[in-house]
């Protein structure tokens, strides 16, 4: 680096408290929320940005009001926000209190998705700058280098901020009925409180904190439509590594993020994007809770599955799929290029859904870096074909063997953990081989990713292709399927439905999870070698989070308590998305609704409500 | 008397500042059934989560037929004969009865690491076997999900059974159970203890199931052992009766 002088250093380090402090303000909400209602809250980015837009529009409205015009307008913005969650709350996830708990999750997907339709129709694709703080426009001499009056401001947010909360949790009954259900929430009932109005209350404490934190941002950055996924990840990498439930965890954690990005982009550029990640990484393979967080704080993703008994396929079911089969496998006679395209890239995320339900549902082990394995299996394809020169089938072959690699690495640090954390240490794992397929250009091309990955000969043709695929499908489905009725699917299953029995019956719940997630990785690997050669290209939105919620989406969707269910929701999702985006300009805002409604509908996915269905049907027939 | 299954020595556990056990001496032989009781927090699952190997002594020794097992994992004390119940009874929740056992029984096999090949064909008449023990043969295609409490604690009986235990660990085994159902269950397991030679220790509550079937009587209060001794003379055991039954004692028993 260049000459580093004490000055420098003096003014990456107040950066990077200033950054704390915004990083704080969001994740306090976050985890307050979390910590009361045990919602994982997706949409808390969702807030933040529509904060920073409603403070937007806010201060342009009063510009001429002055200092008084700006914080009212930024006040005003962080109530609004506050509603908006509470909305939320009631209308949304309080019906949801009985659904398995991944089911909020979905639910704030949901929400992602209008909040930035609804963003992108009020406020415009632009980014939009911000005015500057009446009052603290200036700068101050620190060395030889001048500092804005609005960071320094903003520093000593953070302090104030969680000494307000201090005091709130401390000296007032809303704080301590928080403070209660935080710990331990059959309590709150015993105390005789009115769950929903705390629920609601929670919600709104949060979401305006939120809401806060993104209208402060208005004089630092320009507000644009990517704002709420990255810094809800950022909060949750916060929250994480801070501890859960603890605030003062998430105030020490947020400043060392905040000084680690800082100093980050001076010391090593070429690695900031994964350097977060990588403590966040270091930090849960040393301390498995967090900073400040303490055992069974985070544990509820784990009971999150439905204690549904798996069934072999009924007769039906059997007819039904050979129907699709060979209905799938007639297509070159009768559909176009692009419908047998489309069909291909839906076995494939059928796959891909599979492999993370075997993980998830089997396993009990929520992810939300999936499609790391999906993208790693990609690249390895691509690089086999394009770099080794490789026939294709020994690119496909290369494939998973590549993605169960890195699985086992992956899954040796996240079977350690459980719950949230460990959704947050696979999210972590999969931002880190992101990272490296963006930063790593000599091998992986950057963001041009890696071009002309075309199947040869017969396959080169849709109807090739469509075969092709059809049948890795139906032989890894088929895989995994007797996978699960193993024993060692049996095993996977009795140490997430209780892991204390299962290791005092002889079963080695580590070595099981690791287990299963070496052979998810595998399957996700399989997803992701046909993938490239489907789409040609392999680009390092594969590995993305955005890839990883969709499985997500797809699984709880189609529902997680059959094996079926990732398939349907693999079809219904992709399928979905795939028509919306090709018609509908608000094709987000159209399918967060139509999740929203499957939600309230059908709180254990599309085959729960095939499943309730029949049964319904059933039961004026069988006899009394 | 028939060979020592379990020998425990000085067993210590402390507690940031809490000393839930100071000390404890015990054995259990083949086909004797020990009951281990005493008030709410005097230390008897914090004793059974050391023998079992849930948790790590802070002093003492624990052996298994001689040999030394101290703070020995879970799985590795089941591989050598340890089966235990636990307070919270959990089964596989997932699953139906049956599949329950069978998979404990697959474990016992050492099958749990095959891919292929269904779980549910092997040892289904074994499985049944047992279930028929414990008396749950008419519930076998039943979802544990919906079993009611005292099922659930008759499955765990189950799949601690399927692992051909020396040493039986149950903890509370008939909480939450109608009372009829306790005797009825207690009687089932010191049956098996005698039949199979299994040593059995137990905790309990319920001074009717203790008194009736138990071969020996441990107290337990505060983490020491108070006394010890044949039901007789637990019952007639003054320093028993001030600090632990009480003057409930004489019309408990009855
Ligand atoms: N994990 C633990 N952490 C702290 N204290 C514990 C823990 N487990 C038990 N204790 C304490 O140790 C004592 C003995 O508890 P326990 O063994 O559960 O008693 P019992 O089973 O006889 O009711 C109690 O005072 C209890 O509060
Ligand atoms: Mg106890």
């Amino acid at each position: 680096m260049t000459v580093l002088s004490p000055d420098i250093l003096l003014i990456q380090a107040l950066n990077g408290l200033a950054s704390a402090s915004s990083l704080f303000l969001v994740a306090s909400g976050l985890s307050i929320i979390f910590g009361v209602t045990r919602v994982v809250n997706f949409a808390h980015g969702s807030f933040y940005m529509l904060g920073a837009y409603l403070g937007w529009s806010l201060t342009h409205r009063v510009m001429t009001l002055g200092a008084p015009g700006f914080w009212g307008s930024v006040l005003a913005a962080a109530l609004i926000v506050g509603a908006v969650g509470v909305l939320v709350e009631m209308l949304i996830l309080r019906r949801l209190r009985r659904a398995p708990e991944l089911y909020p999750l979905l639910a704030t997907f949901g929400v992602v998705l209008i909040v930035q339709d609804v963003a992108l129709a009020i406020w415009g694709p632009e980014d939009l700058l911000g005015p500057r703080a009446p009052g603290l426009t200036g700068f101050v001499s620190i060395l030889a280098s001048r500092f804005p009056v609005y960071e320094l401001f903003l520093i000593a947010v953070g302090p104030l901020l969680l000494g307000g909360l201090w005091l709130l949790f401390r000296r007032t009954r809303f704080g301590l009925l928080v403070r209660a259900a935080t710990q331990d929430r059959e309590m709150v009932a015993a105390l005789g409180v009115d769950e929903r109005r705390l629920f609601s209350s929670v919600f709104f404490l949060g979401s305006a904190l939120a809401g806060l934190g993104g209208a402060l941002q208005l004089p630092r950055e320009a507000v644009n439509l990517n704002m709420d996924v990255s810094v809800v990840v950022e909060a949750f990498v916060v929250v994480v590594v801070g501890g859960l439930g603890s605030l003062v965890g998430a105030y020490v954690s947020a400043v060392l993020i905040g000084v680690i990005q800082a100093f980050g982009i001076l010391f090593l550029p070429k690695i900031t994007l994964v350097l977060v990640f990588l403590v966040m990484g270091i930090v849960l393979a040393v301390r498995p809770y967090g900073l400040f967080g303490r055992f069974g704080e985070g544990e509820g993703l784990r009971s999150s599955v439905q204690e549904t008994v798996l069934r072999p396929l009924s007769a039906t079911s059997r007819a039904v799929f050979t129907l699709a089969v060979l209905l799938i496998a007639a297509m070159p006679f009768f559909a176009g290029d692009y419908a047998m395209g489309l069909i291909a890239e839906l076995l494939i995320l059928a796959v891909f859904a599979a492999s993370l339900h075997f993980l998830m549902g089997l396993g009990g082990m929520a992810s939300f870096g999936h499609a790391a394995f999906f993208g790693i299996g990609a690249y390895g394809a691509a690089l086999a074909f394009k770099g080794l020169q490789w026939p294709m089938a020994a690119s496909l072959v290369a494939a998973p063997f590549a993605a169960a690699f890195a699985g086992l690495v992956a899954g040796w640090l996240c079977v350690r953990l459980s719950g949230v954390y460990l959704a947050m240490l696979s999210l972590a794992v999969a931002q880190i081989a992101w990272a490296a397929s963006f930063q790593w250009v000599a091998l992986t091309g950057g963001d041009n990713g890696l071009l002309g990955v075309w199947p040869p000969t017969v396959f080169a043709s849709r109807s090739g292709f469509l075969l092709l695929t059809l049948a890795l499908t139906v032989a890894a489905l088929a895989a995994l399927r007797i996978a699960a009725f193993s024993p060692f699917g049996y095993a996977l299953r009795a140490a997430r439905d209780a892991p204390r029995r299962a290791e005092a019956s002889g079963i080695d719940v580590r070595a099981m999870q690791w287990a299963g997630f070496v052979i998810a990785a595998a399957f996700a690997g399989i997803a992701g070698g046909l993938y490239a050669f489907a789409k040609g290209s392999v680009f390092p939105t594969y590995l993305a989070i955005g890839k990883s919620v969709d499985g997500l989406i797809m699984v709880l969707l189609g529902g997680i308590g059959s094996l079926t269910g990732p398939i349907i929701g693999a079809f219904a999702f992709g399928g979905l998305e795939a028509e919306l985006m090709a018609s509908v300009a608000f094709w987000r805002a159209i399918l967060g609704l139509v999740i929203l409604a499957l939600v309230l509908v059908a709180p254990s996915g599309i085959m729960g409500l095939i499943g309730t269905r029949i049964v319904k049907a059933a039961k004026p027939a069988a006899p009394a | 008397m028939s060979a020592k299954v379990l020998e425990v020595e000085g067993l210590v556990k402390r507690f940031r500042g809490v000393n839930a056990v100071r000390g404890i001496d015990l054995s259990v032989h083949a086909g004797e059934a020990v009951a281990l009781i005493g008030p709410n927090g005097a230390g008897k699952t914090t004793c059974f989560n050391m023998i079992g190997g849930q948790l790590k002594p802070d002093a003492g020794r624990v052996r298994l037929e001689g040999q030394d097992v101290t703070a020995m994992t879970p799985r590795l004390l089941w591989r050598r004969g340890v089966g235990r119940t636990f307070q919270i009874t959990t089964a596989f929740a997932s699953m139906t009865v049956r599949e329950n056992v069978q998979l404990a029984l697959n474990a016992k096999a050492g099958r749990l690491n095959r891919v292929f090949g269904r779980m549910t064909v092997a040892f289904g008449k074994e499985a049944d076997a047992i279930l028929a023990r414990v008396g749950m043969s008419a519930d076998a295609e039943r979802p544990c999900a919906i079993l009611a409490y005292g099922d659930l604690k008759r499955i765990e009986l189950a799949i601690a059974l399927a692992g051909a235990p020396k040493l039986l660990l149950m903890d509370e085994p008939t909480a939450g159970m109608a009372p009829g159902e306790r005797v009825q269950l207690m009687a089932l397991a010191a049956s098996l203890a005698k039949r199979d030679g299994i040593a059995v220790l137990f905790t309990e509550h319920d001074m009717d199931v203790v008194f009736a079937h138990a071969d020996r009587i441990i107290v337990l209060d505060r983490g020491s052992i108070l006394a010890e001794g044949p039901p007789d003379k637990i019952k007639a055991d003054s320093a028993v009766r001030a600090v632990y039954l009480g003057a409930g004692l004489a019309s408990g028993v009855g």
